[in-house]
């Protein structure tokens, strides 16, 4: 199962990698969730899947699955939420500024 | 003696604060008492029965970096010199420099450059050497460049940097090798193994490398061409650091590494010949300089060559000597330096071909002109300093201890015959500068001022550095047992029996090559004009600056091409570029190191509804890239967070899956709030071949992931530390949820930053919004 997930994480990196390289930054910042997902996936994956209770300490129960990713996990969840949001705000502002969100016209002057 | 370093950073820091009283007082007069401050600390371990001095701070001691101050006699002869003559050209300065100028500037740089000078020739450990040692580069180049307005001074600073710094990245490479073949920091650890090092196959390299940095330093031929551009700095930091102080870091290098490196006979052949060369061409560009400034930096190109030579003769007459010279140097060099200030301050020019005769209006700055370049040229007179150490130079030319065989003989030979080659010229720009300045024709009409003495103040340090001249040469002995001899001790490693310094010897051959030089010197002096043509034909057209130039604006030209090339400005083109480096180093390093590796028989067993959700996410995903609509665009990302949140779901975590689903749905809120203010996605343009080169770096980077997902979990290298957190959890954080406890109590402080994270991009989108609204009321 391990690998099938890899392999999904895989997928999610290319397909979020294919957004981020397009024009239009509603389509890079898609192309940034994706990447996301990809990467808590992948965390995850690293662990053990699936060899033991879910980790809450209780009576009787010896074996429970890898805590540390799901934290690490938890933490980057939040974080690539903010930094969509605050994307998804600059795109806006950019957006109604500059009257144009492809991103090859959004760029700096030359050698100023 | 940690204090006595640090002080002038210290004062430094307030600098800035003095120097805005500088109408009332001028903030040199502050400065000035800082190195009179440290001389008189330092001037207390002098004396007949002086003994080396070590104070040790720690600094970073798990790095074996520790500030290590080793007082030794070559030490406290350059601290001195640092000290001394800082304190005289910090008080020649006030005079000098007007209150209009950025005098805070001028200070802060003078006194960092104090500081890591005398850091320099203090620390034994070499990467606290090395860091002082940049430390008088950086300040070097502020200080050329002082005048920024100026486009030579702009030249001439980045000049100084580029070959200085380029010396100091060799000199690095040199202490690295030998802390790493003897396993110690220490210039004196590493002398106690010199054997380690002697023997090294490595050898060769240190050697050219450690020269490279002294060479570049000290303006040792080829390399000397950054030092006539640094007059363009202002007269008293010509005096101090490029003739009594910076540029001697290389010979006090060369010094302090001497005992050991010395026992190789590469040594002998390459410092012995590039001090000999030094100092003959650097004696024979300057008689062809019009710029006072440019005869005397020319000048110390020459006389540092001569101290080379001498260190790299390498035998006790020879060391001695290039100690004594080191102090004689400082002495005559900046007095001349000061005088060629006064006059360039009071004639208004430093032009030798529209100044002379200037004696009448400037007999005192004329008298202490006399002093300096007389015992420049080494004229036998009993109260001249420049002789005796010119006299032991010629005497340790003839008696040199290399084997007379190879190169090594053939040097042996010629050395005293370039000796006074070299010598003879020295007597020429002497001669030069002082009756080409103050003697002959004057030419008032030419000058931009009419020319008067200097103010008293003026020349108050010139004098000193002249009584200094006298007092040497009338009682050499007063510094040579306490001080001299100390210092040439520290350089030879081991005890020279009894030296003394005597004026007259008798008619032996030193003598005689002293008469040679005073009687050449003489006639071609006098006849300069009529031999100076031969500079149209040696050097000609040719130039190690025109190397320099070359190289310089090639490598700009070359930079600026590739620069362009790449950075076009579409960021797109930056992150494939990004990417595509990744994919490319990972996949290699993976295939050298044999990296990939898969293990089957740890995997959990595949079942039907993950298998159900991983398909739904896959055709989600690349359902994004595909649809043309917004709406639906966000909802497909949507159905990828759910699926996600779904798989937390099957995998046991329930927090995660949790957080997913909430996260999940204010996002896609978020994106149906927002989408609408944005254009319309369209079809996507653009030609097929970026098309597949997009889908080939994205592709290359979804396989490299899956590659190293499935080697991260195929190979265990250590123990994982999760269960750590599973014993304790309830123990030290008394919580059950062990993802809870983790989080906010053994990773609490990751999480604090966390929380700084949102909160940063909170503002940051609250900034955003409102400043849309300020905008919009306007």
């Amino acid at each position: 199962m391990e690998i099938i997930m890899a392999v999904l994480a895989g997928i999610l990196f290319t397909m979020g990698v294919y957004n981020l390289l397009q024009k239009q930054l509603l389509r890079i910042i898609i192309g940034t969730g994706l990447i996301s997902h990809g990467a808590h996936l992948f965390i995850l994956t690293m662990g053990e899947l699936k060899t033991g209770a879910p980790p809450v300490l209780t009576e009787g129960v010896e074996n429970y699955t890898d805590p540390l990713p799901q934290a690490l996990i938890l933490t980057s969840i939040v974080i690539s939420f903010g930094v969509t949001s605050l994307l998804l705000v600059l795109a806006y502002r950019a957006a109604k500024i500059n009257g144009t969100d492809n991103m090859e016209q959004l760029r700096g002057n030359d050698y100023e | 003696m940690l204090v006595a370093v640090l002080l002038p950073f210290i004062i430094a820091i307030f600098i800035p604060f003095l120097s805005k009283w500088k109408e009332k007082i001028h903030t040199g007069f502050f400065v000035t008492i800082v190195p009179v401050l440290i001389f008189i600390y330092f001037a207390r371990f002098l004396g007949a029965g002086f003994e080396p001095v070590v104070h040790e701070y720690s600094w970073i001691p798990s790095l074996d970096m520790n500030m290590v101050f080793h007082l030794d006699g070559l030490s406290l002869l350059f601290v001195l010199l640092i000290s001394g003559i800082g304190a005289l050209v910090a008080f020649y300065s006030v005079f000098y420099l007007h209150k209009s100028e950025q005098l805070g500037h001028f200070y802060v740089y003078f006194l960092i450059f104090m500081g890591s000078m005398l850091g320099v020739v203090l620390s034994d450990n070499v990467f606290a050497l090395y860091s002082f040692w940049e430390f008088t580069s950086l300040s070097s180049f502020l200080l050329i460049g002082f005048w920024n307005y100026k486009k030579e001074s702009r030249y001439g600073a980045l000049k100084s940097m580029l070959i200085t710094v380029f010396g100091g990245l060799s000199l690095l490479g040199a202490l690295i090798f030998m802390s790493v073949l003897t396993n110690t920091s220490s210039i004196r650890g590493m002398i106690d193994q010199q054997q380690l090092i002697l023997n090294s196959e490595f050898f060769p390299l240190i050697l050219v490398l450690l020269l490279l940095g002294a060479f570049t330093k000290s303006a040792q031929f080829p390399f000397h061409i950054w030092l006539p551009d640094a007059m363009e700095a202002p007269t008293p930091v010509s005096a101090y650091l490029h003739s009594a102080t910076m540029v001697k870091a290389g010979i006090y290098l060369v010094a302090r590494y001497s005992p050991m490196l010395s026992a190789n006979e590469w040594f002998f052949i390459i410092v012995s010949m590039a001090g000999i060369i030094t100092l003959c061409w650097g004696s024979y560009m300057a008689v062809r300089q019009t710029d006072l400034k440019g005869i005397l930096a020319f000048s110390t190109i020459s006389q540092l060559g001569m101290i080379m030579a001498m260190l790299g003769f390498g035998t006790k007459a020879a060391i001695f000597g290039a100690v004594f010279h080191i102090l004689n140097h400082a002495t005559f060099k900046g007095s001349l330096f000061m005088v060629a200030g006064i006059v360039d301050h009071e004639a208004g020019t430093r032009d030798i071909r529209k100044l002379g005769g200037l004696m009448t209006f400037m007999p005192m700055t004329a008298t202490l002109a006399l002093f300096g370049s007389f015992s420049m040229a080494g004229v036998p007179l009993p109260f001249l300093n420049g002789f005796y150490s010119k006299e032991m130079f010629f005497e340790s030319s003839l008696h040199l201890e290399a084997a007379s065989t190879g190169i090594a003989g053939i040097l042996q030979t010629s050395v005293p015959y370039l000796a006074v080659f070299g010598s003879i010229f020295t007597f020429v720009y002497s001669m030069y500068f002082f009756f080409g300045t103050f003697r002959g024709q004057s030419h008032l009409n030419e000058l931009p001022k009419k020319p008067h003495e200097a103010p008293i103040g003026m020349l108050i340090s010139p004098i000193v550095l002249v009584a200094g001249v006298v007092i040497i040469g009338l009682f050499p002995s007063v510094i040579n047992e306490p001080f001299i001899a100390h210092a040439a001790e520290a350089v030879k490693g081991a005890a020279l029996e009894e030296k003394h310094i005597y004026f007259w010897h008798g008619f032996i051959p030193p003598f005689i090559m002293s008469l040679t030089v005073l009687v050449f010197g003489s006639i071609l002096a006098l006849s300069r004009k009529v031999w100076a043509p031969v500079y149209n034909v040696v050097p000609g057209v040719l130039s190690m600056n025109k190397v320099y130039d070359g190289t310089v604006d090639r490598v700009e030209r070359y930079s600026t091409t590739i620069t362009k090339g790449y950075m076009n400005g579409s960021l797109g083109r930056y992150v494939r570029l990004i990417l595509a480096a990744i994919i490319v180093i990972s996949f290699a390093f993976m295939a050298i190191t044999g990296g990939f590796t898969l293990d089957t028989s740890n995997v959990a067993e595949i079942t039907a509804p993950e298998i159900l959700v991983a398909v739904t996410m896959v055709i989600a995903a690349i359902g994004t890239a595909l649809t043309n609509n917004r709406i639906a665009a966000i909802l497909i990302l949507g159905v990828v967070g759910y699926g996600l949140s779904m798989l937390f779901v099957l995998y046991r975590a329930p927090d995660l899956a949790l957080t997913q689903l909430i996260v999940e749905t204010v996002t896609v809120a978020l994106f149906l709030l927002v989408f609408y203010h944005l254009p319309k996605l369209r079809k996507k343009e653009e030609p097929v071949s970026t098309k597949a080169l997009n889908l080939v770096i994205s592709v290359g980077f979804g396989a490299l992931m899956t590659m190293v997902a499935i080697s991260s979990h195929s190979s265990k290298f250590f123990e994982s530390i999760s269960d750590y957190f599973t014993k304790n959890s309830y123990k030290l954080g008394g919580g059950d949820n062990i993802v809870n406890v983790i989080l906010v109590d053994f990773r609490g402080l990751d999480t604090l930053f966390e929380i700084v994270v949102l909160g940063i991009a909170a503002m940051a989108i609250y900034g955003l919004i409102r400043f849309r609204k300020n905008k919009e009321e306007e």
